[in-house]
């Protein structure tokens, strides 16, 4: 027995009790709901307005597998997956570690019968909840706007709570790491912002160089872009089973990943 | 045997059936840690502790900082996994292995206060008792009386920012409580507070007592021990130094009295050959000196020959016990 709780890499031990901590999380937000509203709508309607009606003036028309595309759909459809991204990130850094390292709220939680792998799948959960919210309303915006008006959308959508969930498994990692807020600078500066400008969210990643696709071909917000951005143009993606594979796959190990180092955070 | 009767008879409550003895196999310890050890690398910080809590008691665990008080909780509680020895509660139970079916019967406080600051009183009190699995109708029912239990029931819609370090401690403790557990263990549960809300927590917790609760209690503050706890443990660098009902112990290693001499010149008086003889033990610390005595009288009167000197003659109490225990120097480390 006590091998097995000795081993911070045993498989996640998870059952219903995650649900009391989302909800308490859910309680705190629908205080703050409003605030937390503009800032998570605000900003990504900010970048779209300038760079979509502003740069898109500039551009024209993006090339998309042999279709001439409006840039402002070309960004739209990109930028809906940065925001799920951003969205979860944030939760699952700053909003996660107050809860676990500042307020103490983990360790109170963990004196009632809950398992910390419980704690942390809520949490999961949460950040990827806060971007489905954050990407539900930027895309009633779009939709009001015009931008498109597919019907796939409404199959997009569930796939940007994926594109969530994976953002939110990775952010966990560091989440478990930090020491303090600082440490998240590096996840964003080192992380999270090259990868915004490689997933081709801003221009097609046939513009990179040869040896830098490689790479990026396989980042995970160029994989949610590849699968959210053809059904914005009423496609569907190409090779949809390989690319959640990926997503899947880059949640699946990063979670256990995270678990893991959160166990060991608290096993002192 | 007779000395651990006496413990227990000091352990009852009168209302309650007292002289139980104690046979092993009439009263189930609710909680049994046996040979329990902690490990950081080189350094021990649990060495080979063994005890246990019967119902209806409250133990104390006392010791300087660095003693081992807070990681034997936190392995008592499943949040730090022992080195090697067992913890065993209620009917075999054992920690890490049963710790969901342990907690869901322990009510825990925690030294720093866990509350939810987004949320009211009442607000707390609703989430926590969800992770027990409890339905909402169950807790908002039980809300008034836990809120009337910490004194708190005109602060039902404060959160805690707005609350005093006394009503955050009571809730903290009402809290523990939504679960109906058998056990509480309390690490600290009192430091920080000023008297008056120190004297409310220690009422509210004999309140307990007197429902039949039991309690493992953490503390810095030995008239606290004395107050609440039938039973105490005294820690040091992770070891067991001393174990039984507090009066028993200072009988044990104490004289009755204790007289402090203390002024210009009172150092040199631990030397005088007739007040040694007076007392069992003197002791310096700093600029005063410390006779323990069995005949508190003469020495009084033989102290009478230095009259610029001060006095303070008093009972030896708990303190004097567990400074004599576990030294008078510092201990800021950890």
């Amino acid at each position: 027995m006590s091998q097995i709780q000795n081993n911070i890499w045993a498989a996640p031990r998870l059952s219903m009790r995650w649900w009391p901590v989302f909800l308490r999380n859910w309680l705190v937000w629908k205080k703050l709901a409003i605030p937390s509203l503009v800032g998570n709508i605000a900003e990504p309607l900010m970048w779209l307005v300038a760079f979509g009606y502003g740069m898109g003036a500039l551009i024209g028309q993006v090339e998309m597998g042999g279709e001439k595309v409006p840039y402002i759909l070309f960004l739209a459809s990109g930028s809906i997956c940065m925001s799920a991204m951003n969205a979860a990130t944030f939760e699952a850094l700053y909003s996660a570690f107050s809860r676990m390292h500042v307020q103490k709220t983990w360790d109170g939680i963990m004196n009632a019968p809950v398992r910390l792998d419980d704690v942390v799948l809520a949490e999961m959960l949460w950040a990827a909840f806060k971007a489905l919210f954050s990407v539900t309303a930027i895309l009633l915006v779009m939709l009001a706007l015009g931008i498109s008006h597919s019907w796939k959308l409404l199959v997009a959508w569930p796939v940007l709570l994926g594109v969530g969930i994976t953002f939110s498994c990775m952010a966990l990692i560091f989440n478990a790491l930090a020491k303090g807020y600082d440490f998240f600078t590096y996840y964003f500066t080192l992380f999270l912002t090259p990868m915004m400008f490689l997933s081709g969210i801003f221009f097609p990643r046939e513009q990179l160089p040869a040896f830098v696709r490689v790479i990026a071909d396989w980042l995970p917000l160029s994989v949610a872009v590849d699968l959210v951005r053809p059904m914005f143009l009423d496609r569907w993606p190409e090779e949809p089973v390989r690319l959640m594979g990926v997503l899947a796959a880059f949640a699946g190990v990063s979670f256990w990943v995270a678990l893991a180092l959160t166990r060991k955070r608290f096993r002192s | 045997m007779q000395k651990k009767a006496l413990i227990l008879s000091v352990t009852c409550k009168p209302a309650r059936a007292c002289g139980h003895g104690h046979n092993p196999g009439m009263n189930t310890p609710l909680l049994s840690v046996e040979h329990l050890v902690k490990r950081y690398g080189d350094a021990t910080v649990v060495n080979d502790l063994s005890f246990h809590i019967e119902p209806g008691e409250c133990l104390g665990v006392i010791g300087p900082n660095g003693a081992g008080k807070t990681t034997t909780l936190r392995m008592c509680l499943g949040l730090s996994q022992p080195s090697s020895g067992e913890i065993r509660y209620f009917d075999g139970l054992q920690m890490p292995g049963d710790a969901l079916a342990i907690k869901a019967r322990l009510g825990v406080v925690a030294q720093s206060d866990t509350l939810d600051p987004d949320f009211t009183a009442e607000e707390n009190l609703l989430v926590f008792g969800r992770y027990f699995g409890i339905p909402d109708a169950v807790i908002r029912e039980r809300i008034p009386q836990l809120l009337e239990f910490g004194a708190l029931s005109h602060k039902a819609k404060a959160k805690p920012g707005e609350l005093s370090g006394g009503m955050k401690r009571r809730l903290s403790l009402s809290r523990a409580l939504i679960n109906h557990p058998q056990l509480l263990m309390l690490d600290e549960p009192t430091t920080g507070l000023d008297p008056q809300a120190r004297h409310l927590m220690w009422e509210r917790l004999q309140v307990l007592l007197q429902e039949g609760k039991s309690i493992l209690l953490t503390t810095h503050f030995m008239d606290e021990a004395e107050r609440l706890c039938g039973r105490l443990l005294v820690l040091d660098q992770g070891r067991k130094i001393a174990e039984g009902a507090p009066r028993d112990l200072i009988a044990e290693h104490l004289e009755p009295d204790v007289v402090e001499v203390f002024g210009q010149g009172a150092v040199p008086l631990a030397q005088e050959a007739n007040l040694k003889s007076l007392s069992g033990r003197v002791e310096v610390s700093g600029e005063t000196v410390f006779f323990y005595t069995q005949d508190s009288r003469a020495l009084m009167h033989a102290l009478e020959a230095w009259p610029t000197l001060r006095t303070l003659h008093r009972p030896s109490n708990l303190e004097d016990l567990f400074l004599k225990l576990t030294g008078r120097q510092i201990r800021e480390e950890g």
